[in-house]
């Protein structure tokens, strides 16, 4: 056989977007069967219990390290040209609007995405997603429907926790380590902070909540060949959680905030 | 032969990819019998119980149910006829998350058949059918030996009295005294239930003791059926090779000869 680069485009175009098809079918067929009954709330709340509950030390210690790091750096940047009471602005502007939801749902990613496609991998390969069928059980009513949903509410909820516990962190580090006072921190804070810097990044974290549920869930339902494939399985939904997740992030930025001036 | 056939398969061919597993399979069950296809590892008999099933389709052939076309079935008609079928997976594919009886009743609890007391009850029941004691009912899988595993996922694959079972590979990876108490217990259990039963296994001890009829699957066909006490003398070198555990003959393993 000749190399031909054509060929080998084309056959790898060809693939991926077979890979984007594929995808969109299983998101549909996902979509479908939540909002049609059966329902399952025994298993949602399980499963916001896993997805949410279990996800809060992680969250929260990610949270604040992260605005707290955050604070310092504002500082050595405001200190250039004389303006470092805008700490608490920035602080608050930064987590609320970009660093809450992006890193809560990285965060999320590793620890939700691995456990759903290793979880429901090792039931396709143990064939018991088979027999989920044979028992009149449809798997996406039963499997798939209740970790999106979950998915979905928990992670706005979770930003809401590392927004307020992120802003804590920067007030922490700039009271006792950079002498802010401490009202005038809280108070530069309350007054600057809008309602749509908050809003915002809890739309992006319920996206975010979907897109780690369903790549969670696809790469399991997909996963072929014993206890290999369900660790690819696993590997891969997080690592295709993570990118779809900083995409999208910049996407739902640059819609969201377009009612400012919108780079292009 | 159609007329009283449960099952009824026509020309069904399946492939993935380059690798065309049936290729034109014809097979039928009759009303009330028990069939057993024997055939080497990779032959395709899996793949024929999940046509059946609907868990894969063909892309050619039709395969009727009580003289229902199912291929290319909505999903209503698909649930109703997923109500007659119980099936034994070969690793018994029992819910890791749920108890023993939880396991049992599911088919029960999931169509709303009983109520979670008379499903528990009837799990404990079925359990008994398979000579577990009603304390197993608590332990979860992981905590079951493999002839127990077997048990539980028979006794989840009657409880719910289907018309048809399935049995994939029932005693493989038993040792010979608990495979034949496995076989004992199928036998029993379907005549119970007066079920039509479709087996596969290429373990010719549990294909005997378990069959009305045999048929042997090579390469995606059947090419031989006929009656379990027939199986000694059909005059097929194929079968006969199967039967007799020989590696030379017709049927040709691929494996690569140093
Ligand atoms: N879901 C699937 N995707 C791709 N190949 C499959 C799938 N299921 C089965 N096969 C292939 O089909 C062939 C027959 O498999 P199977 O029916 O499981 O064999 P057996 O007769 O041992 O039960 C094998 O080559 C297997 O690799
Ligand atoms: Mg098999």
């Amino acid at each position: 056989m000749a190399f031909n680069p054509l060929a080998i485009i084309g056959r790898s175009t060809m693939a991926a977007l077979r890979q984007v098809g594929h995808l969109a079918r299983f998101t549909w067929t996902a979509l479908r069967h939540t909002f049609t009954p059966p329902f399952y709330p025994r298993l949602l709340l399980e499963q916001f219990m896993r997805i949410g509950f279990y996800s809060l030390p992680v969250v929260g210690m990610t949270a604040v390290f992260t605005g707290a790091a955050l604070a310092l750096q504002i500082y050595i940047g405001g200190a250039r040209f004389n303006a470092e009471q805008i700490v608490p602005n920035i602080v608050v502007l930064g987590i609320t609007r970009e660093l809450g939801p992006v890193i809560a749902s990285l965060m999320v990613a590793g620890r939700v995405a691995a456990a759903i496609a290793a979880e429901i991998g090792t039931m396709r390969v143990t064939e018991q997603i088979d027999a989920l069928s044979t028992l009149s059980t449809n798997p996406f009513k039963y499997l798939v429907a209740p970790r999106l949903i979950a998915a979905v509410i928990a992670l706005p909820l979770l930003v809401l926790i590392a927004d307020t516990i992120g802003v804590m962190g920067g007030y922490l580090v700039s009271t006792y380590g950079l002498g802010f006072n401490s009202a005038v921190y809280l108070q530069n804070t309350a007054e600057f902070l809008e309602l749509g810097d908050v809003t915002s990044g809890l739309y992006k974290a319920a996206v975010f909540g979907f897109i780690i549920s369903l790549m969670g869930c696809y790469q399991g339902f997909n996963s072929k060949g014993g206890a290999e494939g369900v660790g690819r399985a696993t590997t891969n939904a997080v690592v295709a959680a993570s990118i779809l997740i900083l995409a999208a992030n910049y996407l739902m930025t640059s819609l969201l905030f377009s009612g400012g001036a919108t780079p292009l | 032969m159609t007329e009283n056939a449960k099952i009824h398969i026509k020309n069904a061919h399946k492939s993935f990819g380059k690798n065309h597993v049936l290729n034109g399979l014809d097979l039928s069950v009759k009303d009330g019998k028990s069939l057993v296809v024997i055939g080497g590892s990779g032959t395709g008999k899996s793949v024929m119980l999940k046509c059946i099933l609907g868990l894969l389709t063909p892309e050619r052939g039709s395969i009727l149910v009580d003289g229902e076309e199912t291929v290319g079935m909505g999903e209503q008609g698909r649930d109703t006829i997923m109500r007659k079928f119980g099936m034994l997976f070969q690793g018994g594919a029992l819910f890791d998350s749920l108890s023993v009886w939880e396991n049992v009743a599911f088919g029960l609890t999931q169509t709303k058949r009983a109520t979670r007391k008379d499903a528990h009850d009837i799990a404990i029941d079925n359990l008994r059918k398979v000579g577990l004691a009603p304390e197993v009912g608590k332990l979860y899988p992981s905590e079951l030996s493999g002839g127990m595993q077997k048990r539980v996922g028979l006794a989840r694959a009657i409880a719910t009295q289907p018309e048809i079972i399935f049995f994939d590979e029932p005693t493989t990876g038993l040792d010979p005294i608990m495979a034949d108490i496995i076989n004992e217990l199928i036998v029993e259990r379907v005549k119970d239930l007066g079920a039509t039963a479709l087996s596969i296994t290429h373990d010719m001890a549990s294909a005997r003791k378990i069959a009305d009829d045999i048929a042997m699957i090579h390469k995606g066909q059947i090419i031989w059926r006929g009656p379990a006490g027939e199986i000694d003398h059909t005059g097929n070198p194929m079968v006969d090779q199967f039967i007799n555990g020989r590696a030379e003959g017709p049927i040709q393993m691929e494996v690569l000869k140093a």
